[in-house]
């Protein structure tokens, strides 16, 4: 599947396309299929996102999984800061991204 | 330390208040993000992997209590609570949000601090020695001339669209502490016959090109200093690529001619320098030197440390350097937790490192490109106290210049130009060499860790180095030997294949087997590696 991530534009956070507007989770995260570059650039106009970009990503038992390690570091957050991403609760977390 | 006049306040006031208005541009729609990206920048403020990150300009590493603590209330009130040290001896927020940068930069202000020169192809903020002024071994206090510089470079109309980024570090000591010959010029100042000048180097730089910058002139008197470089920059921005980023910086260009071609040049540009008559006056360098004079230490001193606690002692050995007044030390603070992150505080250990430099050492402290703190001027007679608060607040590990004292740059954890993640790596290194025994008995090793080839975590100057790479979606880290960013410079051999983030670790234990088995006495790693060569090191890592 195809989806979009970019981030806020005013806050900076990493953000995720979920059909209808945007999402912290990437777990909400909608195919867009062909549309990712149109709706980034509308999105991108309507200022609601800097830098958005269509990513690959696979739907698994686990919920949606970007291909790229890269990808999925910015859906969780620093590894080596628990505290401060996704998955507070989880001392294993980080194992997700590798 | 130097204070700002009137023109620099206003210069800094202004700006922010430029800045304000472009941010609110932006925030309306008045201005494109491609519009606007060029002009964050030039204010330090980078859109990375999870946020904006705020890049502020720590000039030549040196910090009054006031701005340390500045520091650490921006952490608490705009950011996550922390703040992480770079190896450009500055200060990154990892998450910023855009419509705070322009307080933020308001309250930097109001310290005499600011995030201009931490970004773009402009002269960027000038590094120096951490211990200027306070080492016995400096022929004079480096900081005079890289505050002068910094004055000179500041929004220079020639200068600030360069053909790249363009860095220099000032030094006056034979060891270099700064990686000088690392820099696009570095300067080491120098007695001939009694007078100062400096010896200028050109073309160093580590990224995917690293070399060691050659010397280009052995001797520029102080007052010629300016108007030398000026000669140097001038060239560089003729003639640097401006078609190629990876081919645009000085030590491309210098390679590219040769050293002697692009000598050459430059004093054929100095010459014209000098009929222009642009030295800067003898009287502004007096005023700003004069910001730098000792300080009025105390005299009679004991020289004694109780060294009865084991703790204490052992961290005495390890972190605290010889100063050049009687009874004081330059005491060097860890920013390498075992389990720590290479380089980061949190707001309260900001705060309580502001408190004991404007309590114990004269309200100055220091950054280093090595990504620690230090309290230059502290009475040996307070060195009990201040180990107790740094205990306290998990600041005193005894590890400098020791396999843990890991350069580590942020790496995929947080940069959007990292293939692999430093920090998870420098943590585990750290814990399998843990053994405060065993580092002893390794003694001096650098290791130095980047996630990309732009090599922040200065991978090419580590005795070990190690670089990130992607390959195919998966993080695989190269190891190389025998780096150096010292007076010895040199640029560190890649092993060969690399290793999986467990991997490196194991590689690295060999590496260190072979040098305990090959060194003789008083070899550290680095003169080991130089006698028997990459050959041992790699026939026990490959097998």
């Amino acid at each position: 599947m195809k989806i979009l991530t970019g981030n806020d534009l005013v806050s900076g956070d990493v953000i995720w396309w979920a059909g209808d507007g945007w999402s912290r989770q990437v777990g909400d995260s909608a195919d867009v299929g062909d549309h990712g570059d149109d709706l980034a650039r509308t999105e991108e106009a309507a200022l609601r996102v800097v830098g958005a970009y269509v990513i690959d990503a696979t739907l698994t038992d686990d919920g949606i999984r970007p291909a790229h390690i890269k990808d999925r570091i910015r859906a969780l957050g620093p590894t080596v800061r628990p505290d401060l991403n996704l998955k507070p609760n989880d001392a294993d977390a980080g194992n997700w991204v590798i | 330390m130097y204070r700002y006049d009137s023109y620099d306040q206003s210069i800094v006031d202004a700006r922010v208040e430029e800045f304000r208005d472009q941010v609110q541009r932006r925030l309306t729609g008045a201005l494109t993000e491609d519009q606007f990206k060029p002009l964050r920048l030039m204010n330090g403020l980078y859109l990375q992997l999870h946020a904006y990150m705020l890049r502020v300009a720590i000039p030549y590493g040196t910090l009054s209590g006031k701005q340390m603590r500045k520091l650490g209330e921006i952490a608490a009130k705009y950011d996550k609570g922390y703040g992480h040290f770079t190896t450009r001896q500055n200060l990154q927020y990892n998450w910023i949000k855009l419509a705070d940068a322009p307080d933020i930069l308001a309250e930097l202000a109001t310290v005499e601090m600011h995030a201009i020169q931490t970004s773009g192809n402009c002269i960027r903020n000038i590094s120096s020695d951490q211990y200027a002024g306070v080492s016995a071994d400096e022929v004079a206090d480096p900081r005079p001339w890289a505050e002068l510089l910094r004055q000179w470079s500041s929004f220079h109309p020639e200068f600030t669209y360069l053909p790249r980024k363009f860095k220099i570090a000032v030094i006056a000591s034979d060891d270099d502490r700064a990686a000088m010959r690392l820099h696009d010029i570095g300067l080491k100042l120098v007695s001939k016959d009694g007078v100062i000048g400096a010896e200028v180097y050109a073309g160093g730089g580590m990224g995917r090109t690293p070399m060691v910058a050659p010397l280009i002139r052995d001797f520029v008197a102080e007052e010629e200093i300016v108007s030398y470089l000026e000669a140097c920059l001038r060239v560089y921005n003729r003639y640097g690529r401006r078609d190629n980023k990876y081919k645009a910086r000085i030590k491309i260009l210098v390679h590219e001619i040769g050293v002697e071609e692009y000598k050459r040049q430059v004093e054929e540009e100095f010459a014209h320098m000098r009929e222009l008559g642009l030295n800067p006056p003898t009287e502004e360098l007096d005023r700003i030197r004069a910001f730098f004079a000792n300080p009025a230490y105390e005299t009679g001193l004991s020289e004694d440390v109780d060294r009865t606690d084991p703790a204490f002692a052992l961290w005495v050995d390890r972190q605290v350097t010889a100063h050049k007044a009687p009874g004081y030390a330059i005491v060097n603070i860890s920013l390498k937790p075992l389990t720590g992150i290479p380089g980061d505080a949190s707001a309260e250990q900001i705060e309580l490192v502001a408190s004991l430099a404007e309590q114990y050492s004269l309200d100055e402290l220091r950054v280093t490109h090595a990504q620690n703190l230090v309290l230059p001027h502290v009475r040996k007679a307070d060195l009990y106290a201040i180990w107790q608060k740094l205990e306290e607040a998990g600041l005193a590990e005894a590890n400098l210049d020791l396999i843990t004292d890991i350069i580590a740059c942020p790496g995929l954890d947080y940069c959007a130009l990292a293939n692999a993640r430093s920090i998870p790596l420098a943590q585990k290194i750290a814990q399998r060499f843990a053994d405060a025994e065993r580092q002893a008995e390794l003694g001096e090793l650098k290791l130095k860790i980047s996630g990309c080839i732009n090599a922040c975590g200065h991978h090419h100057a580590g005795h070990i180095g190690i670089l990130g790479v992607d390959r195919k979606g998966v993080e695989n880290f190269q190891l190389l030997l025998g780096g150096s960013g010292a007076q010895d410079a040199s640029l560190g051999q890649i092993t060969g294949p690399g290793f999986s983030e467990d991997g490196v670790v194991d590689a690295i234990e060999k590496v260190t087997d072979i040098y305990l088995a090959e060194r003789t006495d008083g070899e550290r790693f680095l003169d080991t590696y130089r006698r028997i060569g990459m050959k041992p090191f790699k026939e026990a890592i490959y097998g």
